[in-house]
């Protein structure tokens, strides 16, 4: 059976940064699976959107507990695709899985886990409604644009179905 | 300040780890009443499955999915979700049921251009003990841009079988497109 599960690229934040962008994605592979650890300079929220679009083509619901109670919350016509809590003093994990990012037939749809262990855990579905696409470009913002924090790490994987 | 970080090109760069890719089944179109893995070699300690599903049911935007392993139609599973619908969080179980809740699908209803699917990952844990009953977790989820659900959700089924077969069904039929990939974890 053929091995996959691929690392794609990798950054480690070497100086505090507004935003980082994984591009030129290649298409070859089935799933993608984007890892996360981390720290902002101060608690905010992640964003993300794919090949640099900026249209209301996002939307989410979700699911979260903060250590009091658990809630559930959606939106609709986003410029921008929720992730989750981000920490001032806390590193986080945040593991967003997308399948089949590559066809041109379907919008698509994300699935991710975020935890803070100080703050909160979630869980979440997106779904991007531009005109199918690859997706070529992840990028990744804070709601407020607070900086990403020295030693906050981004990885990409492939995964490739037979 | 954008940060852009040029992806490496993997192409020619094999995996170097255990995560294989055992079978993939992709729906045509006229869609699919079910989809089967059969024959699952029992070399592997783990299983995945990574899917998107869409439902041609058309009377309800979210529809949801159930699994059965080697044919075992008899009350031998058991479930619990802890699920969001954009409204509120909730909890339910099942338990001596025919099969298991996995799959959370977006349907034909409020989906225009049948272009939003579910999708998901499951887990099964250690499918080929004959020592244990088997595990299985998953988390699913479906948005449609002013519907949907996430949920997370576990599953036992209670045979001390190896898995060979694991088979999906829905209420109505799997819509074109519709892709689910079986994994193998050593």
């Amino acid at each position: 059976m053929p091995k996959t599960y691929d690392p794609i690229a990798t950054y480690t934040v070497p100086s505090a940064q507004a935003s980082y962008t994984f591009s030129s994605i290649p298409s070859t592979y089935t799933d993608l699976i984007l890892v996360m650890n981390p720290i902002a300079a101060s608690n905010n929220t992640i964003t993300m959107r794919f090949n640099s679009d900026t249209a209301s083509n996002y939307s989410f619901t979700n699911l979260g507990g903060d250590g009091t109670s658990a809630s559930s919350g959606r939106q609709s016509n986003l410029t921008w695709f929720y992730v989750g809590d981000i920490n001032g003093t806390t590193i986080g994990t945040t593991l967003i899985q997308v399948q089949n990012y590559s066809n041109t037939t379907t919008f698509k749809t994300c699935l991710i886990r975020n935890n803070v262990s100080t703050t909160s855990t979630s869980a979440t579905v997106g779904l991007w409604r531009k005109t199918p696409e690859a997706i070529n470009s992840i990028t990744l913002t804070t709601f407020s644009g607070i900086n990403y924090s020295i030693g906050s790490t981004f990885t990409l994987y492939g995964i490739k179905a037979a | 300040m954008l940060n852009t970080i040029s992806a490496i090109l993997n192409n020619g760069v094999s995996a170097i780890g255990d995560y294989e890719s055992i079978s993939t089944v992709t729906v045509g179109a006229g869609g699919q009443a079910s989809i089967t893995f059969s024959s699952i070699p029992s070399t592997y300690t783990h299983l995945q499955i990574r899917w998107i599903a869409r439902s041609t049911n058309t009377s309800f935007q979210q529809i949801a999915g159930y699994g059965r392993f080697n044919s075992d139609s008899g009350s031998n599973y058991s479930w619990h979700q802890l699920y969001g619908d954009g409204a509120s969080a909730g909890a339910s179980a099942g338990a001596t049921q025919t099969n298991m809740l996995l799959l959370q699908e977006a349907s034909t209803l409020n989906n225009p251009s049948n272009l939003s699917f579910g999708s998901g990952v499951i887990d099964i844990l250690d499918y080929s003990n004959t020592n244990k009953y088997k595990t299985v977790r998953s988390l699913t989820g479906s948005d449609i841009n002013g519907a949907g659900t996430v949920a997370l959700r576990s599953g036992l089924w209670q045979s001390t079988v190896a898995i060979n077969a694991i088979s999906f069904t829905e209420s109505s039929n799997f819509a074109q497109y519709t892709q689910f990939a079986l994994y193998g974890v050593k």
